[in-house]
């Protein structure tokens, strides 16, 4: 009965809820935005109708789920202050202004660019209706720096200080804060992750029209604007994934003991597979590199890293008890998503070389469907890699990283909202399932129609623009 | 140089708020009226597509002036969000189903009079209890020490001040909605006309509400006011009047609606910066029984860093967003016409 009435843990669960939520339509929509304003820069070029067309089709589905992005956003905004005031007023002082900047700088030029995509073809010109497209997903990208800089804060803080009475951090140098040390790798390995998202999802809508046998033409220049994006996203991931992976090596030991299942100091192997067995604090693998993670992360084999027991001992990661670590969670979404990895590069490629050469993708239906599928890959892979980030700094909101200002650390079970109850939270957790599950069945029915009807190319449309 | 930048940020919150209210304001007054002067699917078509375009952009100020609470007076933002809990919630799920039931509306014509209803519901929840909000951070709330609410959840938030805070929001809120109207759809419409001749009668309501709200506020928490700010609030008091009156007159007797909905919208700021004058330099009133102190810019703000790191944010970003804002509504200017419908 105690966890119905765990005000923390509930808050936790809605947090997660519906940050997971507002996190499928997010990377759809960032990476949809790319393949949107290429495709408009391809019209601008050729002034060909059906080239319009294909720009309708993407800003119709790209709306769709932009609207469902920025309702969900609300909520995470709003969400620091109605479930976690005492982190707010912790925080407030760092973590207030990039979100007052994200606000400004993009959301006012996405939503306003927006609005010249959904209904300002024939009153400006093309070359500002291009640049609008472009506009609008710069300020998407800008929108993700300035949220990864509030989340990274958290993750490594830097600039700061803990105030005299020790109940607040203080800001002591905005640049340090803001590039904070694990926010260029943080940056680049999630925005890289939700282009190739749109690209697989371009991808699999011009699977299906190749299934159907529909729209050849705009499904062939789809799947070669996906495949090239696709491919140059996947293969940049190696770099950038690499650098997440080493700076959490340096930052956040915790963390890096939980992906790989360290309960005590060792040099770390490398695990494809495995499942972690809490109870006896062990890792059960069929097969291991033994130093692999070492050498990743240092370019050698015989590293020792600390393990989560050796870690509890120390002064800084003192808080922590060992027992109630979600490790195995932890593990278990990070391999899963390096092993959507392995899948998103296979796609990627099979997809790349097949449409392009001789395009005979258009004749390979197991390719086709994997095309449809493929969406399910970047898709577990961008979810696990965020429950890998958030769950595994538990159990702090804001974690005391190696090189972060002494004492600027908050425990989650510390950040939370004293003047909400477990009623409050059931009645909104509630709430929250209902109206999201509304939202995405009708996501699912608008978008499916609009994929249905598929381009439409305007008669009269050839003059038109020029 | 802390106390200037603290007294700023106080100001610049409540320019932050006018600017929601005057924009987003007449988007959530065009949807809660919406079923009630649009008699058809091209007339709900008409009313959607007069805010199609710059709905979103207005929202983000309600965005913009919350993470600005958040940047420069922590303490404020924590305590309200979380102290108006349930209600702050009934907003937001209020403003998501309103955003989602645009694009979703269009594109779904079974589901079409669901989205209908959120378009409704979506804007009338925001456009009432944005006003009780008010009303209460106005007449105060109790705190603990820290300054979390101690009072019951939601329904100790509403009082009769409070109920006329909400009720003279909405009015505001429609009355410009009608406005709006008034300025976007077709000259000779029916539509017009039932906007038309809802405007008038809202705004005669909301400078009655005003009135009775004025008086009770004055005797709820007129001694604590500021002395010095005395002759400003008289001046945003007699403008607030003034704005009404005039949209009344060129609305009814030069048929004058951009006018109109410029004097309703004057109005409106004259509201909110008489709010400002009226509080300053509390942030949230705190009810004689209460433990914790009021929240004001002394005990709540950010460090004089911060606020100066935010005041070069807000002075690179609102020439900006002014002029995002100066091309998306002149880029749509002019009535709705039938062929903009066909998008």
């Amino acid at each position: 009965m105690e966890a119905f009435a765990d005000v923390a843990l509930l808050s936790r669960i809605q947090f997660a809820l519906t940050v997971a939520y507002h996190f499928l339509f997010v990377p759809l929509s960032i990476g949809l935005g790319l393949i949107l304003a290429i495709n408009e820069t391809r019209y601008y070029r050729s002034r060909k109708p059906e080239d319009a067309a294909a720009t309708k089709f993407w800003v119709k589905i790209f709306t769709a789920t932009f609207a469902i992005g920025v309702a969900t956003g609300i909520t995470m905004e709003f969400s620091f202050g109605t479930n976690w005031a005492n982190y707010s007023r912790f925080v407030g002082d760092i973590f207030g202004a990039p979100l007052a900047a994200e606000a400004l700088f993009a959301f006012f030029l996405e939503s306003v660019f927006l609005g010249v995509l959904l209904f300002g073809r024939k009153r400006v010109s093309p070359k500002f209706y291009m640049v609008s497209a472009w506009l609008v997903w710069f300020g998407s990208c800008l929108s993700a720096l300035w949220i990864l800089i509030a989340n990274s804060w958290m993750q490594t803080p830097a600039g700061a200080e803990l105030n005299a009475e020790g109940t607040e951090a203080i800001i002591t140098n905005f640049w340090e804060a803001a590039f904070n040390p694990s926010i260029f790798a943080r940056y680049t390995h999630t925005v890289d992750a939700l282009l190739i998202m749109g690209a697989f999802a371009a991808m699999a809508v011009a699977g299906w029209y190749m299934l159907k046998g529909r729209n050849k033409d705009f499904a062939m220049k789809t799947m070669r604007i996906a495949a090239v994006v696709g491919i140059v996203s996947s293969c940049a991931m190696i770099v950038f994934a690499h650098a997440s992976a080493v700076n959490v090596w340096e930052e956040q030991p915790t963390k890096l003991a939980m992906m790989e299942g360290m309960y005590d100091s060792e040099v770390p192997p490398l695990y494809a597979i495995g499942i972690v067995d809490e109870e006896s604090q062990e890792v059960i693998a069929p097969f291991a590199i033994p130093g692999g993670t070492s050498f990743l992360a240092t370019g050698n084999f015989e590293t020792e890293y600390p393990g989560l027991n050796e870690l509890a001992q120390t002064e800084q990661f003192g808080d922590m008890n060992v027992e109630d670590l979600p490790v195995g969670l932890v593990f278990q979404s990070y391999h899963i998503m390096v092993a959507m990895y392995g899948l998103i590069m296979l796609t990627a490629i099979l997809v790349l070389i097949f449409s392009f050469k001789g395009a005979r993708i258009q004749k390979m239906r197991w390719l086709q469907w994997a095309a449809v599928l493929s969406p399910i890959w970047p898709f577990v892979a961008i979810q696990t890699g965020w429950i890998t980030a958030e769950v595994g700094r538990q159990p702090w909101v804001v974690y005391p990283s190696m090189s972060g200002p002494e004492g600027v650390s908050l425990l989650t079970n510390d950040a939370i909202s004293m003047s909400v109850s477990s009623v409050e939270l059931w009645i909104t957790l509630a709430l929250f399932v209902l109206v999201y599950l509304i939202l995405l069945i009708g996501w699912i029915r608008v978008v499916g129609r609009f994929i249905k009807e598929g381009p439409i190319v305007e008669a009269g449309a050839v003059k038109e623009g020029e | 140089m802390m106390e200037f930048l603290s007294v700023l940020w106080f100001f610049l919150i409540f320019l932050l708020i006018a600017g929601y209210f005057v924009l987003d304001g007449f988007d959530l007054g065009i949807g809660t009226l919406s079923p009630f002067i649009a008699k058809n699917d091209e007339e709900r078509a008409i009313l959607r597509r007069s805010i199609g375009p710059v709905w979103d952009g207005n929202e983000v100020w309600l965005l913009t002036a919350g993470g600005a609470l958040f940047a420069a007076f922590p303490d404020a933002y924590a305590t309200t969000f979380s102290g108006f809990y349930l209600a702050v919630m009934l907003v937001l799920f209020g403003l998501i189903v309103r955003a989602v039931s645009f694009e979703f509306g269009a594109g779904d014509p079974h589901w079409r009079k669901l989205w209908d209803a959120c378009f409704f519901v979506g804007s009338l929840l925001p456009a009432l209890l944005l006003g009780v909000a008010v009303g209460n951070i106005f007449a105060g709330i109790p705190m603990d020490a820290i300054g979390d609410y101690v009072g019951m959840p939601l329904f100790g938030l509403i009082t009769p001040f409070t109920l006329l805070t909400g009720l003279l929001g909405l009015s505001m809120f429609l009355a410009a909605g009608a406005s709006w109207a008034a300025l976007k759809t077709p000259l000779d419409s029916e539509l017009r006309a039932r906007a038309i001749a809802l405007r008038m009668p809202l705004q005669v309501v909301s400078l009655v509400l005003f009135v009775i709200v004025s008086i009770y506020a004055l005797i709820l928490i007129g001694p604590d006011m500021d002395a010095n700010l005395s002759v400003l609030r008289i001046l945003f008091a007699v403008l607030v009047v003034a704005g009404l009156v005039v949209a009344m007159i060129v609305g009814k007797l030069q048929d004058n609606d951009l006018k109109s909905f410029l004097a309703q919208s004057a109005s409106m700021i004259a509201l909110v910066a008489l709010l400002a004058c009226s509080m300053f330099p509390v942030l949230v009133n705190a009810t004689p029984d209460s433990i914790g102190p009021a929240i004001t810019i002394y005990n709540a703000a950010s460090s004089e860093l911060s606020l100066a790191c935010m005041s070069i944010i807000l002075c690179i970003g609102l020439p900006l967003v002014l002029a995002y804002h100066v091309i998306i509504y002149r880029t749509f200017r002019g009535r709705i016409s039938a062929a903009d419908l066909k998008h």
